[in-house]
């Protein structure tokens, strides 16, 4: 078996130019989706207009309104705003493709706000987005992002206005100076505790049937006050109603950073192992060599030993080379080779065992190669397809198919051996096995009509 | 073309080879039908037969890839080489390279004295070094016989050794045939060409649905086949293809 596989290998060095682009384009292939996968654009740029007069700020009835330069930095350190002079300028960006979309604030955003929350207007205060509808995906991406923003936006005014509410509630209670809203005026208010206080001393020197009436008025500003004490902690809960605790209940998770290396090694992986060992296989018969060696020379089994081996020799020099190119740039834990090889031979048996069904059933090097990419490459990305983005019925259906080729298993192994927070170890290592000896056995019978 | 007479002495030698009651259906499909003959040393045996005859399935089972339903195939002297119809090779590799892999194979003694006996066997000692892929159709059977040869069989078996090739090439594949039958190698190969059956056959077996209808030389083939009508031309396939018609096929 060592004479056939020192053939492969010779036949790999004829082959320069194949084995080249066999072994570089799965990694650029790997690497581009690792980080597109991995680096979703954090701050997208976005074209923006503001065309709110300079100084002008949103009042809310205390210092602390909104500011424009307040509200300008905060949005811009969630997107990266590029400054446009007018809407059409906006619009040629967008169009240019230059941003990813455009976001308008017009002149009267800031009264139109301010009407609204004094009760004098009815129309909400809009901002204009423009989005490029030329692809649907990236609408959908500004889209989602500027909603983001505005809620968030929201939420922020929201948590403002409640904090004056309560301000107002507390003079309102307890009494103080009060500047009228939008007026500028400023009033002085009693407040209800000086009012129960007030009541309390005419009450005592008041004649008797005056003094019952005084005393209802005093009970009705206690109260009141106690009542008001009680709708601050609502307001309070209304500032943030919604707290969030998160926690994690399945699916122990790698760094991003480490998911996208474990994306790249398990598409590198799978790609070179599968055309490797599927052309090399279906090679045998096209070379009319397939006969002749297993007249007596070496058995069918021992044959597809061979490849697979071939196989997952390839995985791990590849693999090994992936991770070794990729050190600089993202920080590889080898102190856990240990692991990371084991997990690299397991991925790589069953990737050579799927390329041995393969190559049997094509029969044909081109045929094959065809069959590995039309199967390989969509395998690997409905495997990436992660829970909750579709329907329940199709994501069991994707598990289902993924879970009955070898990248999605191999990807857990590969994360789970560069990461310590990854999935376990066992159950990727066993469903590799188990696809290696199925797939094999799948090989085997197709050999059968292979001459 | 003139008819050759059975070499001396071999008709007398024990048989290397001894096919008794050969039986193979595929599905209902009735492939070979109790075929027997035998083969000596040195002696240069013809399959012959239309197509679907049962050529391709006698010598596979000759050489030991399928299996027949029923009979038994006796050797006396380990397995037959065997040598396919489309050159068995690895067009990347040297021509050295294809007969070294195949010797380690083959488990042979002296891998690299094999290889060189080989290339002197084949004369192609000067184009040890070049990719199979470089080489005419012609050379390339040469190193296909060769790789049946490796194993030193006392029967080598061929599958249309001469499909593909040109008239010269023709000719030296069957000069190097020849050559091995001579060194007492016995050689069974199917062919569709009576005309090189019988030049270069000591012995014609003829198949025709699956049966054994004729096992002799080609003299007597000739014989068989009755008188040759008036007019007609005076050539082997006019011979076969009378007899043919005389047994109903």
């Amino acid at each position: 078996m060592r004479w056939l596989l020192l053939k492969d290998l010779q036949l790999l060095r004829r082959s320069p130019l194949v084995t080249g682009l066999l072994v570089v384009y799965p990694i650029v292939l790997a690497v581009l989706i690792g980080l597109a996968i991995s680096r979703s654009p954090d701050r997208p740029k976005v074209a923006f207009l503001n065309e709110i007069p300079p100084g002008e700020s949103l009042s809310l009835g205390s210092d602390e309104g909104f500011s424009q330069q307040e509200a300008y930095r905060q949005l811009c350190g969630k997107i990266e705003c590029v400054s446009a002079s007018s809407r059409e300028e906006v619009e040629d960006k967008v169009r240019d493709g230059e941003v990813l979309g455009g976001l308008i604030i017009p002149d009267d955003f800031l009264d139109t706000l301010e009407a609204q929350l004094s009760t004098t207007g009815t129309e909400p205060a809009t901002v204009d987005v423009i989005v490029n509808q030329d692809d649907p995906l990236k609408a959908q991406l500004v889209d989602d992002r500027i909603r983001a923003l505005l809620t968030q936006a929201n939420l922020q005014l929201s948590q403002r206005i409640t904090e004056v509410a309560a301000e107002y509630e507390r003079i309102l209670s307890n009494g103080g100076e009060f500047e009228i809203p939008f007026l500028g005026q400023t009033v002085q208010i009693l407040g209800l505790a000086n009012a129960e206080r007030i009541l309390d001393t005419l009450a005592a020197d008041a004649p008797s049937p005056e003094r019952q009436e005084l005393e209802r008025i005093r009970d009705f500003a206690h109260l009141a006050r106690e009542n008001l004490a009680l709708a601050d902690n609502f307001l309070a809960s209304v500032r943030q109603p919604i707290a969030v605790e998160k926690d994690v209940i399945a699916g122990d998770i790698p760094p991003l950073d480490t998911f996208a290396v474990a994306v790249a090694a398990a598409v590198t992986l799978l790609f070179v192992t599968v055309l490797l060992v599927s052309g090399s296989l279906a090679l045998e018969r096209e070379e009319n060599t397939f006969t002749r060696l297993t007249r007596g020379l070496v058995s069918r089994t021992g044959l597809l030993v061979e490849k697979a081996a071939l196989g997952t020799a390839a995985a791990l020099v590849v693999t090994l080379l992936l991770l070794a190119a990729i050190t600089p740039f993202e920080s590889i834990e080898w102190g856990r080779i240990h692991l990371i090889v084991p997990a690299i031979l397991l991925a790589g048996a069953a990737s050579s065992a799927l390329g041995l069904a393969i190559g049997a059933a094509a029969r044909e090097v081109r045929a094959s190669a065809l069959l590995a990419f039309a199967l390989a490459l969509p395998i690997a990305f409905v495997s990436l397809i992660p829970s909750g983005t579709i329907g329940e019925g199709l994501y069991d259906v994707i598990r289902v198919v993924a879970g009955a080729f070898p990248f999605r298993p191999a990807l857990d192994a590969l994360s789970g051996a560069l990461a310590e927070s990854g999935p376990g170890l066992g159950l990727p290592f066993l469903h590799l096995a188990l696809l290696t000896a199925g797939y094999m056995i799948l090989a085997r019978i197709a050999l059968r009509r292979f001459a | 073309m003139s008819e050759k007479p059975p070499r001396a002495g071999r008709r007398r030698a024990a048989p290397v080879l001894e096919v008794d009651g050969l039986s193979k259906s595929y599905g209902t499909r009735i492939a070979l039908r109790e075929v027997s003959f035998s083969a000596r040393s040195g002696e240069l045996l013809a399959v012959l037969g239309p197509n679907g005859a049962g050529k391709t399935t006698l010598l596979s089972i000759l050489a030991g890839i399928s299996r027949p339903d029923a009979g038994e195939v006796k050797r006396s002297d380990g397995a037959a080489g065997w040598v396919p119809q489309e050159a068995g090779l690895y067009h990347r590799l040297t021509v050295e390279e294809n007969l070294r892999l195949f010797a380690r194979m083959e488990r042979v003694g002296d891998v690299e004295a094999t290889v060189d006996r080989m290339l002197e066997q084949t004369g192609l000692e000067e184009r040890r070094h070049d990719q199979i892929a470089s080489l005419s159709g012609g050379n390339q059977q040469r190193i296909n016989i060769a790789l049946g040869l490796l194993g030193e069989p006392a029967v080598l078996l061929l599958y249309e050794p001469s499909s593909g090739l040109d008239a010269s090439q023709r000719i030296r594949l069957w000069q190097f045939v020849s050559g091995l039958a001579k060194g007492g190698t016995t050689v069974i190969y199917s062919t569709h060409q009576i005309e090189e059956a019988s030049h270069y056959g000591d012995r014609l077996v003829v198949l025709a649905d699956g049966e054994t209808i004729f096992d002799g030389s080609f003299a007597e083939l000739r014989r068989a086949a009755g008188p040759r009508p008036k007019g007609s031309a005076d050539d082997p396939e006019s011979d076969f293809v009378r007899f043919l018609r005389r047994k109903g096929h």
